[in-house]
């Protein structure tokens, strides 16, 4: 598979690989994927209470398009509002790694881990509010 | 030491330099047509290749006579098994190969059975045309079949007996180590059988089939044994004779010979017949006309005599290698499974899983080694390798493996190098999967909802 220099880039030099604590309540955790699919990750977001994220952190188990996907978003989101972050496509992701065509599910696990970590916020401040 | 460093010997060899030396007077002033009966030039070309026809019949314990050259591996499993099921048409039409076979086996199977099926479709119209005394179209055919109770009309089932030009075929499950089960294959046997099909070496996993015990199974019950001896011969003592193998595929190229030559073996006694499946000008006995590839046909022979000489020397030295990597790997990872039987395997083979990392990421990182995986993620499409799947691998597993295939120019120094790499790059790789992380927090990964995709 050939891959374009920013897929390399971002897999060899992933940017914030780690774990946030999942129990904090300012962290939303997006778990997608499967490892039947061959490919499992997991975004995690810490979001400040008035909405604006922090900081980001991933590990991911799939192929090196995967791993640059969750790269480029982590990179992506911090500094930005939820709201901001929930705009962000898979399109936008494949277009700035020039992913193949069969790497296109990558990057729409990578949208889906950011929905799915957000989700999880709201979540668990919803849960706090009641 | 240089890099990049070939481990991927499964797929194809470097040509040894003895064999390009063979070839090259016959790139230059040798060139003449090996079928030109007529002056020199031809009958140096042609005693170039019953030399050549002579070498490869001795690497696998056949005379010169039962040897026919093809364009590689592919085309002698089409002529092979095509070859039978059409001679043979009157005789049976039940084919039973394995579903770890590569897809030159495979696939031509297929194809036999879509002609059959067409064969049987174009019957069915024809039959109940006949009963509704009009044309039928084929999206009555349901309807109409049932109304005239099709399958138990006995015009239609005679029909259905005769020759298709197509075959039924079984694709029988592997155990889990990879090794058919001779009962099973006995089993599957049935008045209708002319041809079992079963690999000797597999090129994913390396494993070893019990080749003799199957030839003598066909031997009582009849039935022509065809072995794709592809990976196996040269690596592995294989012996037509010893093994009463019918017919055999061989490839020059996964060898050390060149690329885009091959044989067919055609048992001469008890004598076995094929349909041609090229016709033309009569070569190879009628059995493969086209123009014999004279270079290619003396590198292939050259490559079998090198092959047969090196054996047992070369067969220790890549177990040894292989050994290394395996247990220097396996020492320092935990959680690493080796797929396929360890025991009937060919010696420079491993094919391997890393739990929790990813085939193609890993292969990525170490990408100052050639080797492959049965990941997905590696092709097209989204299954990760069938023959992994056969053997009941999960499919995480199967998209975690690497197959190293060493061979003739590996050295310890390579191996060692191998080793220090992977063992450096899964560890990476681990600490960025969440899956080691759960696995390491103790939680059941087979608990969890996945989202599939």
């Amino acid at each position: 598979m050939a891959y374009s220099e920013k897929v390399i880039e971002h897999y060899e030099n992933p940017r914030n690989v780690g774990t946030l604590d999942k129990n904090d309540p300012n962290v939303g955790t997006g778990l997608v994927g499967a490892p039947a699919c061959g490919d499992v990750m997991r975004l995690q977001l810490k979001i400040s209470d008035s909405g604006v994220i922090e900081d980001a952190r991933f590990k991911t188990f799939g192929c090196g398009s995967a791993i640059a996907s969750s790269s480029l978003v982590t990179e992506w989101v911090k500094g930005k509002t939820v709201d901001q972050a929930m705009t962000i496509s898979n399109k936008d992701v494949a277009r700035e790694l020039a992913l193949p065509p069969v790497k296109i599910h990558c990057s729409v696990l990578a949208e889906d881990a950011i929905k799915a970590a957000i989700e999880d916020f709201k979540k668990k401040r919803a849960a706090r509010q009641s | 030491m240089n890099l990049p460093i070939y481990m991927d010997n499964h797929a194809t060899t470097p040509l040894d330099p003895r064999v390009l030396e063979a070839m090259l007077p016959y790139l230059r002033e040798d060139f003449g047509n090996a079928a030109s009966r007529n002056h020199a030039f031809g009958w140096k070309a042609e005693a170039a290749v019953e030399k050549a026809r002579r070498q490869v019949a001795e690497l696998i314990g056949a005379s010169e006579k039962e040897i026919v050259f093809t364009s590689g591996a592919t085309e002698s499993d089409n002529l092979a098994i095509k070859g039978v099921i059409e001679f043979y048409k009157s005789k049976g039409d039940h084919i039973i190969t394995l579903k770890t076979e590569h897809k030159a086996i495979l696939d031509t199977c297929k194809r036999l059975e879509r002609v059959r099926q067409e064969r049987l479709d174009e019957l069915k119209l024809l039959r109940l045309g006949q009963l509704a005394e009009r044309d039928v179209q084929p999206e009555d055919v349901a309807e109409l079949a049932v109304k005239f109770d099709l399958e138990s009309d006995a015009t239609y089932k005679k029909w259905a007996e005769l020759p298709t030009g197509g075959a039924r075929v079984t694709y029988l499950d592997v155990e889990p180590d990879g090794r058919v089960s001779l009962e099973k294959l006995a089993a599957a046997i049935t008045p209708k059988t002319v041809l079992i099909s079963v690999m000797f070496a597999n090129n994913e996993i390396g494993v070893v089939q019990p080749v003799a015990e199957i030839g003598k199974l066909c031997r009582e019950k009849g039935v022509l044994f065809h072995c794709d001896a592809v990976q196996g011969v040269g690596k592995v003592p294989f012996d037509v004779e010893a093994m009463n193998v019918d017919l055999a595929s061989i490839s020059a190229h996964k060898m050390y010979g060149p690329k885009g030559v091959g044989a067919l073996y055609v048992r001469r006694k008890p004598r076995v017949r094929i349909a041609p499946m090229v016709d033309g000008g009569g070569h190879e006995r009628g059995m493969r006309s086209g123009t014999l590839n004279v270079a290619s046909i003396v590198g292939f022979g050259m490559a079998a005599e090198v092959a047969k000489q090196d054996l047992p020397e070369e067969a220790a030295r890549l177990f040894r290698l292989r050994e290394r990597l395996r247990t220097g790997i396996m020492e320092q990872l935990d959680m690493v499974v080796v797929n396929g039987s360890l025991e009937h395997r060919m010696p420079g083979s491993l094919n391997i899983s890393f739990s929790y990392v990813e085939g193609e990421a890993l292969m990525m990182s170490i990408k100052d080694v050639a080797v492959s995986s049965g990941s997905a993620c590696t092709s097209a499409s989204l299954e990760p390798s069938y023959v992994l799947r056969a053997l009941g691998v999960e499919e995480d597993m199967a998209h975690s493996s690497i197959r190293f295939g060493l061979g003739r120019f590996n050295t310890e120094e390579e191996v060692d190098f191998v080793i220090r790499l992977v063992v450096d790059k899964v560890r990476k790789l681990r600490d960025m999967s969440p899956l080691y992380e759960m696995a390491k927090e103790g939680i059941d990964l087979k608990s969890i909802e996945w989202t599939a995709h």
